[in-house]
């Protein structure tokens, strides 16, 4: 069981990590030819840094939106990332003085996500409109990430796991010595839906966390006047026609 | 007018966000365009036979070429926040009028083709064959989108359906199945010099007539000149300036404040034409094709600026597009931005006190404004962000006495198209365009009602030209849709013209 454990997150990050880095390349080397920010839109690159940060931390335009789905979706991945500063303590030895006090909020933040998670779920299911759009893999996700959620709580609150023997497991991990890993069943799950997600993130929707920051919609300064902005294809195109 | 064989909408106090009705709207599909269209568009002919083939190696080719589209492709996560944000889905039911599921009937073929999950899973992400039901499905559905962005501003990643439409409608361009409305008139302008086929001569008649017009009601020769070589400033404006109305009293607008400002200026009749349609096919090379005129009749009439009449795509493409298109244009004057809206260029005046308005000219109208979507979220005015928003109410209020807006949710960033836009402008997609204006016509009954606005003012061509055929279908009148510049117009007294003060002053002594 360790053995597989092992290997499974080894692939895992190996197909994340290089997975992710490859769309990435993709975005980052195909060019935008045409200057498309949604207007009203900052004149500035600090202008476009600030419309970025609003829209990467507090979720912007879908607050303009949809208040219910903001704040699902905002429980949810608040939640998310505030639970995975507090999992760094699993991978870091002495943990760092921050990691150490967001502790007990994480806690908390484990709550949060599984209930910003279920009203997405409940959304998905019974707004007529938001059903028709969703394939299975749509409900598929938030299920996977519900049942993360929830036998990490279990593991906290119903049936402990030997989390100081998990550490074990990891910080080895990372040295690439394969310790032993405690068999419990919430943690059996839970690892392994977790590297199930790390394995499809990079063919999946989850493509939105890389791809917010290459939308020209809202990566774009809005200055086509002042600047020419043109791209490498049409260049090539302009000087053949010329 | 061919009669009507749908239902308008009946107009309530809001527009409620419907139940979805699948297939409301599959039965509509513009007239298809004829060979030598298509083909003067580098496009072939008639649908090729490989069709399957070459249209997924132009979405192969597009997405390699176009950042929005690859991402946008990609990172849709179905959260639904656009569902109920397009005017045509509001108006239609139809659940392939949502943003995203409209994207969707690309995005599904892109998964089944291009993706590991859709090869692999097809079912299980929702990727689907790409067959000849899908090609007439996009033919429909990419016809029912007027590129009006609304969705993208209220889509966490910024997805703006308007990207995905453009490249499907080019990808069915590149096999041979090509829309008959935009792609004539684009011939139509390349060949002729603008959308409407007006020869030369026959600009060079309309413009005399305005000219005989102004004189004959102001006492003041205001001249509207054509091909003058050495004109400080080339107008670039919708043809439909030119004839139509309340098109035309715009351009008798622009040219009053032109005369006032005491510059020089023509139109051009080589690119009598600010609407560029290559941009609604999504077709750089043609939208290419059409700005370079423009650039062309720059050079050879020797100007110093560019200024674009009231358009909104136009505008799009001249402030968005025009630099890189067709730039740079270091040969023109470099204090001024490289082109300017006529909107700029009035409310310059204005601050600088050079024109002598009468507002009270506007008193018998109550008026509202219709932001248009290309100029509310795809372009700017001024320095400020935000500025295409203010400019125009700024000229507004300082030619009219008597201003309101619409409810808030259907101006500014969020306006509502007026369901003409993108394309479909045209008679076969009536029920469409009517069935789309739902939003804007509850809006502005609102404010007529509420507020006793008797015309609504709007910077767009096709805005005009929409509002004009569909405010009946809504028991409103056809005129009560009027150009920003005709108010300017209607406010402004021109030097040396004394007949319309004495009727003032008349008028006054009278009350």
């Amino acid at each position: 069981m360790s053995l597989f454990y092992a290997l499974l997150f080894i692939v895992a990050t190996l197909v994340l990590v290089i997975g992710l880095a490859r769309k990435i390349i993709q975005y980052a080397r195909t060019p935008a030819p045409l200057k498309i920010p949604t207007t009203p839109a900052p004149v500035t690159q600090t202008g476009v840094v600030l419309r970025l940060f609003r829209e990467v931390v507090f979720f912007e335009s879908l607050f303009k939106s949809t208040k219910w789905t903001w704040l699902f979706g905002w429980m949810f991945h608040l939640g998310l990332f505030l639970v995975l500063l507090r999992h760094l303590r699993y991978f870091t030895d002495p943990v760092w003085l921050p990691i150490q006090l967001i502790q007990p909020f994480g806690v908390y933040a484990g709550y949060a996500m599984v209930i910003g998670l279920i009203g997405l779920l409940v959304r998905r299911i019974f707004v007529d409109r938001v059903r028709y759009i969703s394939a299975p893999s749509d409900f598929l996700w938030l299920l996977i990430l519900i049942f993360i959620g929830f036998s990490g709580l279990m593991m906290k609150f119903v049936v402990h796991t030997d989390v100081v023997m998990v550490k074990q497991f990891f910080i080895g991990l990372m040295g690439l010595n394969i310790g032993t890993l405690p068999v419990d069943f919430p943690l059996i799950v839970h690892l392994f839906l977790v590297a199930l997600l790390m394995l499809l993130f990079p063919f999946s929707k989850l493509l939105h966390l890389p791809g917010i920051f290459f939308s020209p919609t809202r990566n774009q300064v809005d200055n086509p006047r002042e600047k020419r902005h043109i791209a490498p294809w049409a260049k090539a195109m302009e000087e053949q026609q010329n | 007018m061919a009669k009507a064989d749908f239902e308008t909408p009946e107009l309530q106090e809001f527009v409620d966000v419907p139940e979805i009705a699948e297939g409301t709207m599959a039965h509509l599909s513009p007239f298809v365009a004829k060979a030598d269209h298509n083909s003067d568009l580098n496009f072939p002919g008639e649908l090729v036979d490989d069709w399957h083939e070459k249209a997924l190696a132009k979405l192969d080719d597009l997405r390699s070429r176009y950042r929005s589209l690859q991402v946008f492709l990609d990172s849709c996560v179905k959260c639904g926040s656009c569902t109920d944000k397009c005017h045509y889905f509001l108006g239609t039911k139809d659940p392939k009028n949502m943003p995203v599921g409209r994207q969707d009937l690309l995005r599904k073929v892109y998964r089944r083709y291009f993706t590991f999950a859709g090869k692999y899973f097809p079912k299980l992400v929702g990727a689907e064959d790409l067959t000849r039901e899908t090609l007439d499905e996009w033919y429909s559905y990419y016809h029912q989108c007027s590129q009006c962005r609304r969705c993208s501003v209220f889509c966490p990643y910024g997805i703006d359906t308007a990207e995905i439409s453009m490249a499907a409608r080019e990808i069915l361009d590149s096999i041979g199945y090509g829309q008959k409305y935009c792609n004539e008139i684009i011939t139509k302008l390349l060949k002729v010099g603008n959308n409407l086929g007006l020869p030369g001569p026959a600009l060079a008649d309309t413009l005399e007539g305005l000219e005989e017009d102004v004189e004959d009601d102001t006492g003041v020769a205001v001249k509207y000149p054509l091909d003058v070589k050495g004109a400080e400033i080339l107008l670039v404006t919708p043809s439909a300036d030119f004839f139509a109305e309340p098109h035309v009293d715009g351009l008798i607008g622009y040219g009053k404040v032109f005369h006032e400002a005491g510059v020089t200026w023509t139109i051009s009749s080589y690119a009598s034409e600010a609407a560029n349609f290559g941009m609604f096919i999504g077709s750089y090379e043609n939208m290419r094709r059409v700005a370079l005129r423009i650039r062309k009749a720059a050079l050879d009439l020797g100007v110093k600026r560019i200024v674009f009449g009231e358009c909104g795509h136009a505008w799009r493409v001249a402030y968005a597009f025009l630099n890189t298109l067709a730039g740079p244009f270091d040969f023109l004057d470099p204090n001024y931005p490289v082109p300017q809206h006529i909107l700029e260029f009035t409310w310059e005046q204005i601050q600088q006190g050079k024109l002598k308005l009468d507002k009270s000219a506007n008193d018998d109208k109550v008026l509202t404004f219709h932001d248009s979507c290309n100029v509310a979220r795809a372009t700017r005015m001024g320095n400020k962000p935000g500025g295409q928003l203010e400019i125009p109410r700024n000229v507004i209020k300082a030619v009219c006495n008597n201003f309101v807006d619409m409810h808030h949710d259907t101006i500014g960033e969020r306006t509502f198209c007026c369901g003409g836009g993108g394309g479909l402008l045209t008679d076969d997609l009536m029920e469409i365009r009517v069935k789309g204006a739902l939003p804007r016509m509850t809006a502005l009954k609102n404010v007529i009602e509420e507020q006793n606005v008797t015309h609504m003012a709007a910077v767009c061509a096709i805005c005009k030209s929409q509002f004009t055929k569909v405010l009946p279908y809504y028991g409103m009148e056809m005129d009560q849709i009027v150009s920003v510049h005709q108010l300017v117009s209607e406010a402004i007294i021109l030097t040396g013209q004394e007949s319309d003060e004495e009727e003032d002053d008349n008028g006054e002594e009278d009350e």
